[in-house]
């Protein structure tokens, strides 16, 4: 700005504009410092938390991406070994479980969380009564921590003391509810609990896209003469598309980063057999003091996150342009 | 047969009664418009004819059918929204021939009356656009294309034009008339816009608070109206109601500004029971400025003075707000022929299209 000139606010304050000052050639009329402070207070007030954020995502990703590709093992060195960590982490047996159960994981658990919640949105939906507290009961899962879900959770898997044990003392005493003592079925142990945690969730999602609809639409598809499931099917679904697409990236940003609802629930057991990545990582770097091998598999989760978030970034953007051209 | 027939009906909801009692009707071909205030259960009347809201208690037939618990597919209807509910994620083809694609009709047949609905409306080069694409006044030709296309008994419109801007609201109000005469559909159409109603329709129901205050054509509504609501609600400006005393079998007197009493005699002589105290209803259109010339032409013209207060000149006509007594009233005149402010005229009322209340019931003497 002019700092060669006071703010005329300050020299005259009583003096009218005149003709004498519209020809002062100034280009930009100087502001006052009140007026220059006031916009520059957002910019103040937000600075440290983008200041914290830009070191520790942008900073911190790329430092990470340098020890992936480096020699460190108990600390962080700086001996510059190639894409060697990536070829031993995808030679290893663990990490290749690992990336299949995430994968395994994310399917069912994204789908399963999908389909149930919008299915409770759906009936919630029909006016029930005491719609609130339903509304409450399915939401409460997500309140709970997923150390506290996992926790509960393995003592309802567990053959000795949970589920099992119970319907046996109710007299069927074949009864088999064991799913995570065997590691072919533990997973599905883990999708269930994780579906549980979060189909409230995707149902309180639902559920708003579901309201936001406008009721007239329901009629006009009333008197065209739909059925009720078509109405679903055809008009009130297609409306709410992009509520589907949002809960499907939360959903997936979550089940990428599942570590604490496993660690909690199986340990990564039986055996290897529900490693997810997260735990994997964990491991490498603070247990077994492979950091450069750590940060290669922590590479590899960013790049399974970059597949979902960036073309949905993307897909987004390129959504609010097309809306801005049609008005 | 496509006719409509509403018996007594009543809607509550718990204790609040929505409607008390309607008795309407619409013949063939018929176009009946539902006007009222806001709450006054217009749009719940539409909608029960429609099927979305349940019968509380009375009758709604179409045609010789009972359709009190007929679901609202099974109605043979076709309804126009005010928001125009098109379907956002169909294109406007889509839209149109949703309600065939649900009622199971060929395709083949689909295209053809897609087709025929499209050429009546000019909306063919729209047929593979969305709705967000479209402007307004496409919207509505969408909704009516989509209603149209059914071939149903009835045709339901809830405030139709309510969402347009003025100019297009008059354009489409006159599409919408050009509408009925070539497809002659018996349509019931909700508004709470006078205009609309009297423009449109061949008979009106004006209703308020829950009740049919009068049902009649529009000429009949306007010249005679049964209550001080309806000659309130209908016309713009709205009639001038004026305190005046009985003085004769045909002769009422009213309070002028310099506080004389000027006495006007009445076209028609009223009834022996009527009260002492009446009110006189006078259109602005029917106030003039008096001459002799203009009492040769209209006998029934009274005159009296008044002060002219405001002057607001519209274009077209201008309107004088004028003193009468403690009250205010308004006068439309010719623009050429208008009063100046601050004078005093000599106003001329038209008492043959004068109506007189009675101030206690408010209806029609």
């Amino acid at each position: 700005m002019t700092a060669w000139r006071e703010p005329p606010s300050l020299t005259s304050p009583e003096q009218p504009m005149s003709m004498h000052d519209l020809t002062v050639p100034v280009a930009t009329p100087a502001i006052p410092w009140r007026e220059r402070l006031g916009t520059m207070v957002p910019i103040l007030v937000l600075a440290p938390s983008l200041v914290a954020s830009f070191i520790y995502v942008f900073v911190f990703t790329l430092w990470t991406l340098y020890l992936s590709l480096s020699n460190s093992s108990l600390m962080p060195t700086y001996g510059f070994v190639g894409l060697d960590n990536y070829a031993s982490l995808w030679a290893n047996r663990r990490w290749n479980i690992a990336y299949t159960n995430l994968f395994l994981f994310s399917g069912f658990y994204i789908v399963g969380s999908m389909a149930i919640g919008l299915l409770l949105a759906i009936l919630i939906d029909q006016r029930v009564r005491g719609e609130s507290i339903w509304r409450t009961i399915f939401l409460y899962p997500l309140a709970v921590s997923f150390i506290v879900t996992g926790t509960v959770w393995s003592w309802l898997y567990n053959p000795v003391d949970g589920i099992q044990a119970f319907v046996r003392g109710l007299g069927w005493t074949d009864f088999s509810f064991a799913l995570t003592a065997n590691r072919n079925t533990a997973i599905y142990a883990v999708i269930i609990t994780g579906i549980w945690q979060s189909s409230g969730f995707a149902m309180a999602l639902f559920l708003a896209g579901l309201r936001s609809v406008d009721p007239d639409l329901v009629k006009a598809a009333q008197i065209d003469g739909a059925s009720v499931s078509r109405i679903y099917r055809r008009v009130i679904l297609p409306t709410i598309a992009p509520i589907f697409l949002a809960v499907a990236v939360i959903q997936i940003q979550f089940a990428i980063k599942t570590f604490d609802l496993v660690a909690a629930l199986t340990r990564g057991g039986p055996g290897v057999s529900t490693t997810f990545p997260a735990i994997y990582v964990y491991d490498l770097m603070f247990q077994r003091g492979q950091i450069g091998e750590g940060a290669a598999a922590a590479m590899m989760m960013l790049a399974a996150l970059a597949v979902v978030l960036v073309p949905y970034s993307l897909w987004i953007v390129w959504r609010r342009r097309a809306e801005g051209r049609n008005g | 047969m496509s006719t409509l027939t509403i018996r007594n009906l009543h809607k509550s909801y718990g204790a609040v009664e929505i409607l008390a009692g309607i008795n309407l009707e619409a013949q063939t071909g018929e176009f009946v418009a539902l006007v009222g205030p806001s709450g006054c259960g217009k749009s719940t009347l539409l909608a029960m004819i429609a099927g979305l809201e349940t019968v509380t208690s009375g009758e709604i037939w179409i045609g010789d059918r009972l359709v009190n618990s007929v679901q609202p597919k099974d109605r043979d209807i076709a309804m126009v929204f005010q928001s125009y509910a098109l379907y956002p994620t169909m294109t406007v083809r889509e839209n149109i021939t949703f309600g065939m694609e649900s009622r199971g009709v060929p395709k083949a047949a689909q295209a053809e009356a897609v087709k025929r609905v499209a050429a009546l409306l000019q909306i063919e080069q729209l047929l593979k656009r969305k709705p967000g694409q479209l402007s307004g006044g496409q919207r509505q030709r969408v909704a009516m294309g989509r209603a149209l296309v059914r071939d149903p008994k009835l045709f339901l419109f809830d405030e139709p034009l309510s969402n347009l801007d003025a100019k297009l609201r008059v354009d489409m109000r006159t599409e919408i008339k050009k509408l009925h005469h070539r497809v002659g559909k018996t349509t019931v159409y909700v508004t709470h816009d006078q205009v609309e109603a009297m423009t449109l329709a061949s008979r009106i129901a004006v209703m308020n608070q829950g009740s049919v205050q009068q049902f009649d054509t529009p000429k009949q509504i306007y010249d005679r109206p049964t209550n001080m609501f309806v000659a309130g609600f209908m016309g713009s400006p709205a009639m001038n109601f004026i305190p005046a005393r009985l003085t004769g079998s045909s002769s009422i007197s009213v309070r002028a500004a310099d506080g004389t009493d000027a006495t006007l005699t009445v076209a028609t002589p009223l009834p022996a029971g009527a009260p002492k105290d009446v009110v006189l209803g006078v259109r602005p259109e029917h106030i003039y400025r008096f001459t002799t010339d203009l009492k040769s032409r209209k006998p029934a013209v009274e005159s009296m003075q008044a002060p002219v207060e405001l002057v607001e000149p519209t274009g077209a006509e201008t309107l004088a707000v004028l003193r009468l007594g403690a009250l205010e009233i308004t006068g439309r005149f010719e623009p050429d022929d208008a009063p100046i402010m601050g004078e005093t005229i000599a106003l001329g009322i038209d008492m043959s299209r004068a109506c007189l209340f009675d101030p206690t019931t408010k209806a029609l003497l």
